[in-house]
């Protein structure tokens, strides 16, 4: 039995502390905001492919901060050149978490290549990834999370999940506001000096 | 190359020390000849965290990430590259992020490789469908201004900007 993809991140941003998240296109996007909204998360409803490398900017800004990157199979798969871009960067306090459900739940459920032979864990290993593992039961989710919050980075967790949608609940959609929300909750005033 | 020419070693220098003006402390790049000194400046910068890409849309998404965190960011790049970014754009437009990229064009002036014809003619087009203010630089000595100009545009009135360096400028490659 595959893990509930909603219980993952409840149980991921439960153990959040001050860390900043980044989401993915898609089902990650919809499942944090369900969540557990907050001006310490920044949104994507676009740009496939970006929000690991988007993470590694935030990352090398804020090295004080731990940076969460919260996306899907099918977002990471678009992005892989990133992998190589962050392992050879090696932020410290840079984690990346793949939800895994092997399928592109936003356009009909087709296979992603990870259903297919493709282990993302591996070729972040590949890359240089100090600390990348898979977890496909919620004792190794609960395992995992430390390494993901305090564990020297990058660290790189896929994320087995059902391929199953859950209820939609649509969150912030306007990317200038989740930008000014999210800059103003980090930066205060200095958000618009 | 045009009389009297400054080295690339010269304004490289004009370059560098408008992004140190500017407050620039995040590089993005994929290599390129035109850059090459100044790559070697930011490397060399220790208030510059500079960052080799696989590829240039990485950048622009990159450098969103930068903003988020308080950074102020360039990507270098060569003109091939503006057609890495297309999709990657929309994130800029669509979040109105500030985006400063320095281009060197190829295609351009007295080029020797036709395969760079194509997408270095396409660049203004491009830059230009997706949202991004395009500016041009011909002559080695309006570098520093430009680039200071182009950095205040793009992080003070929160736009995306792409200076243009003209082929004329840097020098046609030949493969002879």
């Amino acid at each position: 039995m595959r893990l509930d993809r909603r219980q993952a991140v409840a149980a991921i941003l439960g153990a959040r502390g001050d860390a900043l998240v980044v989401t993915g296109l898609g089902s990650p996007t919809w499942d944090v905001a369900a969540t557990a909204d907050s001006p310490h998360n920044f949104y994507l409803w676009g740009a496939m492919g970006g929000a690991s490398i988007l993470g590694l900017g935030l990352a090398l800004a804020q090295p004080s901060r731990r940076v969460v990157v919260i996306t899907g199979d099918g977002e990471m798969l678009m992005g892989l050149g990133s992998l190589a871009t962050i392992g050879a960067e090696r932020p410290s306090n840079l984690s990346i978490v793949v939800l895994d459900n092997e399928r592109y739940g936003e356009t009909g459920m087709q296979a992603s290549h990870t259903g297919r032979g493709v282990d993302l864990a591996a070729m972040a290993t590949a890359a240089s990834f100090p600390v990348a593992s898979t977890a496909s039961t919620a004792p190794e989710l609960t395992a995992a999370l430390p390494s993901l919050y305090t564990g020297e980075g990058p660290v790189f967790l896929v994320v087995k999940v059902a391929a199953h949608q859950p209820p939609l609940r649509v969150p912030l959609r306007d990317g200038t506001h989740i930008k000014h929300r999210f800059r103003e909750a980090l930066l205060g005033p200095r958000a618009f000096g | 190359m045009p009389e009297e020419a400054p080295a690339q070693s010269v304004w490289s220098q004009d370059i560098h020390q408008a992004l140190t003006a500017a407050d620039v402390g995040q590089v993005a790049y994929v290599p390129d000849a035109g850059h090459k000194e100044l790559i070697e400046l930011c490397h060399a910068d220790a208030a510059m965290r500079t960052v080799s890409l696989t590829t240039e849309e990485e950048g622009v998404a990159l450098l969103a990430g930068a903003w988020l965190g308080g950074v102020r960011g360039v990507l270098l790049m060569q003109s091939s590259g503006v057609g890495n970014c297309v999709n990657m754009f929309s994130l800029i437009e669509e979040c109105r992020f500030p985006l400063l990229m320095l281009v060197t064009m190829r295609g351009q002036w007295g080029e020797t490789n036709p395969w760079q014809v194509p997408m270095g003619q396409g660049v203004p087009a491009v830059l230009a469908t997706c949202g991004v203010i395009v500016q041009h630089v011909d002559a080695a000595r309006d570098l520093g201004a430009a680039v200071e100009a182009a950095a205040q545009l793009a992080f003070v009135s929160s736009r995306a900007v792409a200076l243009l360096i003209g082929q004329r400028l840097i020098g046609a490659k030949t493969f002879e």
